[in-house]
C-alpha cells in the first residue's frame, strides 16, 4: 500500500510541476494566432503556379506533371495560338488542379522541367462545396514567360 | 478447432456470450472488429475481422510507376512512413544496381530513428490512455511535436512525408536539420525519466500490465510476431542487426530483448528502444558526410525482369517487400509482408483466458496500426 502511495506521489509531482510552471506550456493558440502564424518554407499546403509582376508564368503545357501525377489531380487543357513569327504554338489554356484528389507526393513539382509549379503555404482548405477545390492555376490573361537563353 | 468455433458462432448452441469489439472501438485505433466470445467476464476466444479499410494498395502498385508507388506505402503504416518508403526504394535500388551516396544512407538512418521515436512516443501516450492514464496522452504528444516540427521543416509534411525516391531523397535536408535534432536529443533525454515516473512506476499500471497476455517465444516465432512485441518474448528478430542496411552497420546499438513475454515486457522493450534510438541519433547526427542527396537515376525506371526482395525494421516489426517485374515501368506483382498483420493474429492465442478488460492492455501492447493490416 505504501508502494502504491509513493508511486502515485511520484506521478503527481510531475503533473504538479507543470501545473505550477506556465512557461512549460507549448500549446499554440491556433485560431487566435492566425495573424502571426507562419508556415515553414517547404510546407506542402497546395500546388501553386507562381506568376511574376507581368502576369507571366513558366508553364509550357508539356504535360509531364499530368503524366506523373499518381491520382489524376492535374488536367491540362492546351490551346494553339499564332506567335510573333506567325507559327502556331502550343500554350496552356487551363491548368486544372483538383485539390480534393491530391495526395501531396510532390512528383509534379519535382518533375516539372521548367520549374513552373511550387508549393503554397495555405492550409485552411475547408469549404462547403467540393467544386471549390478544383482550381485553375494559371491566372486569367497570363502568358508564358519568354526567357533569354 | 476452427470448425468448432465456426459451428459455435453460427448455431449458438452453448451459452457463450459473443460481443463485437469494434469496428469503432476507441482502443483499437482504427476500424478493426474483434468478435469476442465470453464466458462470464473471461475471454474464451476471439476472431479478428479485418478489411474495413482495405484500399488495395498492392493492386494499385501494379498500375503505378516505381516513383509513384512510394506515396502509397506512406499510407500503410502511417506512423513509420519513412521506413515503408525506404523499403520500396531499396528494392528498386537493388534491382537497378544503383549505389546510393553515403549521405543518403546516413540521412535515411537518422530519419528512420526519428520516425521510430515519434511512433513509440505516440504508442506510449495512447497505451497510457487506454489503461486510464490520460496525462500520458498530452505529455507524449508534446514531445512528439518536436520531431514533427523537424519533419515539417525538412519535408513539408508531418505524417505522410514521401521524402524518399528511388536513388536518394527528394531534396537535401534543411540547413537547420542537425541543430534541431541536437536540440531535440538534449530535450528528450531530460523528459524520458518523466515517462518512467509517470507511468512505468505507477502501481495501478503495473498491476494491469504484469503477468497479462503472456506470449512464449515459441508462440512468437510460430505466428511470426516481430518487432518490439516479438522481442518482448525473447525472439531476436531485429533486422537492423540481422541484415544491416543504411548506416546501421556503422553505429553501436543493442538489440533490446526481454524474456517476460507479458504486456509489461513489451512495454519495457519499447521504452528501452527509445533510449537506443537516441543513442543512434547521437552517433550519426554530427557525422553526416557531404555529397549528393540523390544518385543519378533515369527518369523512367524499368526494373529488369525478375524477382526482388528486401526487408526493413519498422517501428512495429519486419516489413518485407517482394516485387516481381516483367521489365515494364510498373511491377507485375508487389507484395508487402506487413508486421501488424502477423502481430494481430497472435491475439487469439495470448488473450484466451484473460479478462475482457485485459484485452485492451493486450491490443495496446501489440501496438497495432489497422491500415497496415488491411492495406
Amino acid at each position: 500500500m505504501f508502494r502504491g502511495i509513493s508511486s502515485l506521489w511520484a506521478g503527481m509531482r510531475i503533473t504538479g510541476k507543470y501545473f505550477f510552471s506556465p512557461r512549460a506550456i507549448v500549446t499554440q493558440q491556433y485560431p487566435e494566432n492566425r495573424a502571426t502564424l507562419k508556415m515553414e518554407e517547404r510546407f506542402k499546403g497546395e500546388v501553386t503556379m507562381p506568376h511574376d509582376e507581368n502576369n507571366q508564368h513558366a508553364c509550357t503545357g508539356c504535360g509531364i506533371c499530368e503524366m506523373n501525377c499518381p491520382n489524376g489531380s492535374i488536367e491540362i487543357l492546351t490551346d494553339r495560338i499564332p506567335n510573333a513569327e506567325g507559327k502556331m504554338e502550343r500554350v496552356i489554356d487551363k491548368h486544372i488542379y483538383h485539390l480534393s484528389m491530391c495526395t501531396f507526393c510532390e512528383l509534379c513539382i519535382k518533375t516539372c522541367p521548367s520549374n513552373a509549379l511550387a508549393w503554397g503555404q495555405k492550409f485552411e482548405h475547408a469549404v462547403f462545396d467540393r467544386s471549390k477545390l478544383t482550381k485553375v492555376l494559371n491566372q486569367p490573361g497570363s502568358k508564358i514567360r519568354k526567357e533569354a537563353k | 478447432m476452427s470448425e468448432e468455433i465456426i459451428k459455435d458462432v453460427i448455431v449458438g448452441e452453448n451459452e457463450d456470450y459473443i460481443i463485437n469489439m469494434g469496428p469503432q472501438h476507441p482502443s483499437t485505433h482504427g476500424v478493426l472488429r474483434l468478435e469476442v466470445c465470453l464466458k462470464g467476464e473471461t475471454v474464451k476466444y476471439l476472431i479478428p475481422h479485418i478489411g474495413y479499410i482495405h484500399r488495395g494498395i498492392e493492386k494499385m502498385c501494379e498500375a503505378n510507376t516505381y516513383q509513384q508507388i512510394i506515396h502509397l506505402t506512406d499510407r500503410m503504416d502511417y506512423l513509420s512512413a519513412h521506413m515503408n518508403n525506404e523499403a520500396v526504394c531499396m528494392v528498386v535500388e537493388d534491382a537497378m544496381q544503383v549505389e546510393v551516396p553515403e549521405r543518403v544512407k546516413y540521412i535515411r538512418t537518422i530519419l528512420n530513428e526519428l520516425n521510430r521515436l515519434a511512433s513509440h512516443q505516440l504508442w506510449w501516450c495512447a497505451f497510457g490512455m487506454d489503461l486510464g492514464a490520460l496525462t500520458t496522452f498530452f505529455y507524449g504528444l508534446r514531445d512528439r511535436e518536436m520531431i514533427l516540427d523537424i519533419f515539417e521543416e525538412s519535408f513539408g509534411s508531418r505524417l505522410l512525408h514521401s521524402f524518399n525516391t528511388p536513388g536518394g531523397l527528394m531534396h537535401d535536408v534543411h540547413p537547420n536539420f542537425q541543430n534541431r535534432i541536437k536540440e531535440f536529443i538534449s530535450y528528450f533525454r531530460k523528459k524520458l525519466p518523466e515517462y518512467d515516473q509517470l507511468l512505468t512506476g505507477n502501481v495501478i499500471f503495473q498491476e494491469r500490465a504484469k503477468g497479462v497476455g503472456f506470449m512464449s517465444k515459441e508462440t512468437a516465432i510460430g505466428y511470426g510476431v516481430t518487432g518490439p512485441s516479438g522481442r518482448g518474448s525473447g525472439f531476436s528478430c531485429d533486422i537492423r542487426k540481422i541484415a544491416p542496411y543504411g548506416a546501421y552497420d556503422k553505429v553501436q546499438f543493442n538489440e533490446i530483448l526481454e524474456t517476460g513475454g507479458d504486456v509489461f515486457a513489451r512495454y519495457q522493450v519499447r521504452m528501452a528502444e527509445m533510449r537506443e534510438s537516441l543513442s543512434i541519433l547521437e552517433q550519426l547526427v554530427d557525422n553526416i558526410p557531404e555529397g549528393d542527396f540523390t544518385a543519378k537515376m533515369k527518369p523512367i525506371i524499368k526494373l529488369p525482369a525478375g524477382e526482388y526482395f528486401r526487408r526493413v525494421e519498422t517501428a512495429r516489426g519486419e516489413l518485407a517487400v517482394y516485387v516481381v517485374s516483367d521489365g515494364n515501368k510498373s511491377p507485375y506483382r508487389m507484395k508487402f509482408r506487413t508486421p501488424n498483420f502477423s502481430n494481430l493474429f497472435v491475439m487469439n492465442e495470448i488473450a484466451a483466458g484473460c479478462k475482457i478488460a485485459d484485452l485492451i492492455a493486450i491490443s495496446g501492447s501489440l501496438d497495432l496500426v489497422i491500415p497496415d493490416i488491411d492495406r
